[in-house]
């Protein structure tokens, strides 16, 4: 059996799995809708959150961008992993004890203004969009790629399914079917790095097998010496073509701490990964789902550059100085998506890699290296076809989760608490699933033409969470004399910063370089200074204005004890504050 | 709780915090990022120092790091008697 028809077998398998469990767990009630009736074991949720977390991003474009950047790659796996210890210690038991449905939500009512709640609403959409329109693009490509369709067709198809489980089910419907993407996902992704591990280093842990000594096979296949260090190998060929030493890091310090630190924080205040612990029954398993989404994310970042050091290394080997008449099939079926290209410069029928652009001949995307690498290493069809469909679980779930945040902030933020209050539970419902449809539809139109590339354009979201959520919900839980203008400034003034900076130098003069940047800081690590921008804002302006009122105070005061003044319950009979 | 005992698992609670963060910083910011260069001088097991901090070590400290906050949290709910049941 060939590659495409396991790909299909795989895909259509997983797929069916997704609707029975998506079927099995239908939203009755507003409250199920929203929040799974707040009755996920902490271990599921940290699953689910692990899904609702690695996206399309994580799965396909991360291990290619460390391939590509060496060290300086690890901003996004420290960046996007890091982001869990500040949700874990300053934000997920704190709201998880205001126990409300949305994060507008608790902007509005910490706050004490619908105004900050239509800003936050705003936020949470233009946040969430971003993503979700990198999450649709990623299943067209591997749609395109693996199953023969165009990528108009794929982002289609992959906005159909989305739509079928993500409306119905809402987030218990989802919770229950990211699980089970859990298990596809992170097969598709260990089982093929496993294979390479031990082909090349002989260890079953691709983590440990990075920083292992070749096989015969593995020196045979790369060129080198049995018994050498991999990560001594991969130094050498990146060195050989130009580049610097694949394992040192050549970007400046400052930028890579600018982009990790605003991946932590954006993480942080990403809606659709807060609201996940607002599915679990107590405070303390708002932490314990924390620490195991972590962990269960851990298993694919760990792996992640042990993939790109797999990737980096059989890619220039296998394609270094070859004759091009007898380029590996991988290389002519990537081409046709556009993503990888070869033009023989030099004229002499041979494909030459090389850092200086003039003279390099092979384009490699690199968002292509994690999907191509079984295939650069002559796995098996099946593995081909697994992680097709991890792939397509990874940007599914994260899509999903990303349009509930959409849906709930329409329906519930803005319907049912600023526009029509006396909305009865089942109208919400409707109105919710209705707000997923709409949101669907403009994010496929988005997807059918994207602005950039998957890692990019959810990149710069992060951005935009770091400066705005981040900021006005840590000030809310922790600063009781944070008052409703400081919110709305501070917000205001990060989101509109970082958001202006980006397009500054990414849409409008796209062609300023790094010498133009404040202090050197790419426009992918400039959330973090738009965050401390909103942090002052918000300083400055809450003590120039009156200290909130007494009843926002005591609520305050209340989250930071698990059980005191009010018992933790469904959410819908609490006191709103208006 | 009495409002001393309350001020009392704050400030505790904001301990664990400032210690959790500090080690989170020090491995990522630090050992990761600014001190990367100086600790890939030293190689363990086939990696350079700073370099398996940057890919495996810190994320292996976030992980322990947020286990080692639930437990410490759980403690103090029992000592304060606030544990949910």
């Amino acid at each position: 059996m060939g590659a495409v028809a396991w790909t299909w077998l795989v895909v259509v398998a997983s797929f069916a799995l997704y609707f029975a469990v998506a079927l099995w767990s239908k939203a009755r009630t507003a409250a199920d809708y929203y929040v799974a009736d707040r009755a996920i074991s902490p271990v599921l949720n940290g699953m689910a959150t692990g899904t609702d977390w690695m996206s399309a991003a994580s799965f396909m474009s991360m291990a290619g961008l460390m391939a590509v950047m060496g060290r300086d790659g690890s901003a996004y796996l420290m960046g996007w992993t890091g982001g869990y210890v500040l949700l874990a210690v300053l934000l997920a038991p704190y709201l998880r004890k205001y126990g409300k449905f949305t994060v507008p939500q608790f902007v509005g009512d910490r706050y004490y203004s619908n105004a900050a709640r239509v800003v936050a609403l705003l936020c949470a959409i233009a946040i969430s969009f971003t993503y979700v329109a990198g999450q649709l693009r990623g299943v067209g490509i591997v749609l395109a790629r693996f199953l023969g369709a165009g990528v108009t067709q794929g982002v289609l198809a992959g906005a159909v399914v989305v739509l079928l489980y993500a409306v119905l089910g809402g987030m218990k419907g989802i919770t229950y079917v990211q699980v089970a993407q859990y298990v596809v996902v992170i097969a598709g992704y260990l089982v093929p790095a496993i294979f390479v591990s031990m082909m090349l280093t002989g260890s079953p842990v691709p983590p440990l097998g990075m920083g292992g000594t070749l096989t015969p096979e593995g020196a045979a296949f790369l060129g080198a010496r049995p018994g050498e260090e991999l990560l001594r190998v991969v130094d050498r060929l990146t060195i050989e073509l130009g580049f610097p030493a694949f394992t040192s890091g050549w970007r400046p310090r400052l930028d890579v701490l600018a982009i990790t630190a605003t991946l932590m924080v954006g993480t942080a205040g990403l809606p659709h990964i807060i609201i996940r612990f607002f599915t679990v029954p107590k405070i303390r398993d708002a932490r314990s789902s924390a620490a195991w989404a972590l962990l269960f994310i851990a298993a694919l970042y760990t792996t992640a550059p042990a993939v790109a050091v797999f990737a980096r290394a059989s890619s220039i080997a296998t394609l270094q100085g070859k004759p091009a008449a007898q380029a590996p099939a991988w290389l002519g079926a990537w081409r046709e998506t556009g993503l990888v290209g070869f033009t023989d410069k030099d004229g002499d029928g041979r494909m030459r890699l090389s850092a200086d652009p003039a003279r390099n001949e092979v384009s490699l995307d690199p968002d292509v290296l994690v999907l191509a690498n079984p295939e650069i290493a002559r796995l098996p069809p099946w593995v081909v076809a697994l992680v097709a469909a991890g792939a397509l679980g990874a940007a599914l779930s994260t899509a999903a989760g990303l349009l509930l945040v959409i849906a709930a902030a329409i329906s519930h933020d803005l319907l049912k608490s600023v526009l029509y209050p006396r909305m009865s539970d089942r109208g919400e419902l409707w109105a919710a699933r209705l707000s997923a449809l709409c949101a669907t539809a403009a994010a496929t139109a988005v997807a059918l033409h994207p602005p950039g590339r998957v890692a990019e354009v959810v990149a710069h979201a992060f951005g935009l969470a770091a400066s705005s959520f981040f900021p006005v919900i840590l000030a809310g839980i922790f600063w009781k004399r944070a008052t409703k203008a400081g919110a709305i400034a501070g917000m205001s003034a990060g989101i509109l910063f970082t958001g202006g900076y980006i397009l500054w130098f990414r849409v409008l003069y796209p062609e300023l370089g790094p010498d133009r940047w404040l202090l050197g800081i790419s426009p992918e690590g400039i959330g973090i200074v738009g965050a401390l921008l909103a942090f002052a804002v918000i300083g400055v302006v809450s003590l120039l204005t009156e200290a909130p009122p007494k009843e926002v105070q005591d609520l305050v005061a209340s989250l930071r004890y698990p059980r005191e003044a009010q018992p933790t319950g469904s959410g819908s009979g609490r006191r709103v504050f208006r | 709780m009495t409002p001393e005992r309350q001020r009392a698992y704050w400030r505790r609670n904001l301990a664990y915090i400032g210690v959790l963060l500090s080690i989170w910083a020090s491995v990522s910011y630090g050992a990761a990022i600014v001190f990367a260069d100086a600790l890939d001088a030293v190689r363990v097991l086939g990696f350079p120092l700073g370099f398996w901090f940057a890919t495996q070590g810190s994320i292996l400290v976030f992980v322990v790091l947020v286990f080692v906050y639930v437990k410490l949290m759980n403690d103090l709910d029992r000592k304060f008697g606030v544990y949910e049941r």
